[in-house]
């Protein structure tokens, strides 16, 4: 189970200018990995992450995941937006039911039930489930999110910057559960994740692809982060390792902020 | 003033954890009771509300002051207390059958709030499902777009005698010149609420696979719910206003009926009686449409 990207272009038009968001991007995610897209904002990580959701058809290039080429959205490559993006009327519990309902429709009632619940249980969310995700905070809507995602059973996860609009102490905590529910108990094998956050991405990936802005590619690296699983919050910060990978993303981040300083 | 000693935290908990020292900070079991300051002058519910009171009573001297001094300069404008005492004396009679200016003025101020209600009803049947329709099929608004904006302008008394002509009585004509009123608000503000659906929430449904119906009922409708209100809200104001106009015309009852009549007969008098209570019908309704919005919409209220 892997992603391959080939030679992914993708250019918008900006004031009347073409503007290659993409360029020339080649990668892949490897079976079991959790990868991570940093990056300025603008370089391209969402339009990335968006164009292995099938969202956005690249310009050229080619996405496929397991051999079979992405041509457009489907469960089996779940998102999770930064902004929540329940269905406001509906509760927590029926929230993840309509989307595995409308997702997996040759899926047993059964199945769906017992799914909804294993994953509303897991980001514990059972007790709140009868909640309107307006009646919750940001914390718990982006933590019912997450388990609406892994509950259509995806193959791959993608997340676009979930944590971003949460405190730090929700953050760490739902991070928590993303690793767990990743590791344990889904069958979800590949995770892509956006975000801004250095420590977050070190703590979370098995490979960091570091983006930049024009006029080079859109990949600059991408930095392997070997450190052991399960990793600690706490103590994961002495590890020679995170301190080795945070200095290496530190750099080349600065070195695009004064590239773009001086342009 | 009483000064307040507190006590420094004197136990810090050893914690197990030989690898790491501990970080948290001890926390005391008895914090001493601190008193805050009085709250600044005029923090109070009940104070705001009394300085609106106050301020909004002083706009109204102001107005009468004013209408007061004009009344003066032309003897033919009734003041404000003649006016006042002409509406309390058509407020006695609001419901008989005959007077000055034919039936009283509750019957009529009833008459025009029915009509205003069948075509604003009318417009909302026809507006918000359209409105929906245009705010989601961007080809459909293109094409219906630039009809809309033609449209939209023209004051909704020049189709009068269209209406009148095909349906000959007057009454009828007046409520769906209402009709027309309200349409392009209702419509204008319901497509734009359907089409402002952030892309990120089309994309939820996308992923997800909703049935177009599950996307329009969970994902499109409650965003534009608030919308949708609003232009409601906007069509309700601008049809109590045309109402007026449109019994001026050719209508023979209702409160338009009823200014010109007086206009007409007992005076400038009643026309000052009838502005002001049409105007208080009017922040009535408004203010109704506002419990429904925030009723409905219970994100506005935080």
């Amino acid at each position: 189970m892997s992603f391959e990207i080939s030679h992914v272009w993708k250019s918008f038009l900006h004031k009347r200018e073409a503007q290659a968001v993409l360029r020339d991007v080649t990668m892949t995610v490897d079976p079991g990995e959790f990868v991570s897209l940093i990056g300025h904002s603008g370089c391209g990580k969402s339009t990335l992450l968006n164009a292995l959701g099938g969202l956005t058809a690249p310009d050229a290039g080619a996405i496929t995941l397991d051999g079979e080429a992405v041509t457009g959205p489907s469960p089996d490559r779940a998102m999770v937006f930064q902004s929540y993006s329940l269905l406001p009327m509906l509760s927590l519990v029926r929230n993840v039911e309509a989307a595995v309902k409308s997702a997996r429709r040759d899926w047993s009632r059964e199945r769906v039930t017992a799914g909804t619940e294993k994953y509303l249980r897991a980001v514990g969310l059972w007790e709140a489930k009868d909640k309107k995700p307006h009646q919750v905070s940001g914390g718990m809507q982006q933590r019912c999110a997450v388990a609406r995602a892994f509950a259509v059973e995806p193959r791959a996860l993608l997340l676009d910057e979930p944590f971003g609009a949460l405190d730090a102490l929700t953050r760490s905590r739902l991070q928590g559960h993303l690793v767990d529910l990743w590791t344990n108990d889904s069958e979800t094998e590949l995770v892509v994740m956006v975000t801004h956050g250095i420590d977050e991405a070190i703590l979370l990936s098995d490979r960091i692809v570091v983006m930049s802005n024009p006029p080079g590619p859109s990949v600059c690296e991408v930095i392997p982060v070997d450190i052991s699983r399960p990793r600690d919050r706490v103590s994961i910060v002495d590890h020679p390792e995170f301190r080795a990978v945070q200095e290496r993303l530190l750099a080349l981040l600065r070195r695009d902020d004064q590239r773009q300083e001086a342009a | 003033m009483t000064s307040v000693e507190v006590e420094p935290s004197v136990r810090v908990p050893v914690i197990a954890d030989a690898e790491r020292p501990a970080v948290e900070s001890a926390v005391t079991t008895e914090a001493p009771w601190l008193e805050p300051p009085p709250l600044p002058k005029g923090a109070g519910r009940a104070q705001r509300m009394a300085s609106s009171l106050f301020w909004g009573a002083l706009g109204f001297v102001a107005l009468g002051a004013i209408w007061q001094f004009a009344s003066l300069r032309a003897t033919t404008l009734p003041g404000p207390f003649a006016t006042l005492s002409t509406t309390r004396e058509l407020l006695a009679n609001a419901f008989a059958k005959d007077g000055p200016a034919g039936q009283g003025i509750g019957l009529q101020l009833l008459e025009s709030l029915g009509r205003v209600f069948k075509g604003f009803a009318m417009a909302a049947v026809v507006g918000i499902p359209f409105g929906f329709l245009i705010g989601t099929m961007p080809r459909f608004w293109k094409m219906c777009n630039p009809v809309i904006q033609l449209l939209r302008p023209v004051s909704p008394l020049a189709w009068f005698p269209i209406w009148l002509t095909i349906l000959v009585k007057a009454d009828p004509a007046a409520v769906w010149v209402i009709f027309i009123t309200a349409l392009w608000p209702t419509v204008i503000n319901t497509a734009a609420g359907a089409a402002s659906v952030p892309e990120q929430e089309h994309d939820v449904a996308r992923v997800f696979r909703f049935s177009r119906w599950a996307e329009m009922r969970h994902i499109v409708v409650p965003h534009a719910l608030p919308s949708v209100i609003t232009g409601l809200r906007l069509s309700m104001g601008v049809a109590w206003m045309v109402i007026v106009a449109a019994e001026m015309l050719s209508a023979a009852s209702g409160i338009g009926f009823f200014v010109w009549q007086s206009y007409n007969g007992p005076g400038l008098s009643y026309v000052l009686s009838a502005i002001l209570l049409i105007g208080v019908i009017g922040v009535a309704l408004d203010l109704a449409f506002l419990a429904v919005q925030r009723k409905l919409i219970p994100e506005v209220r935080s």
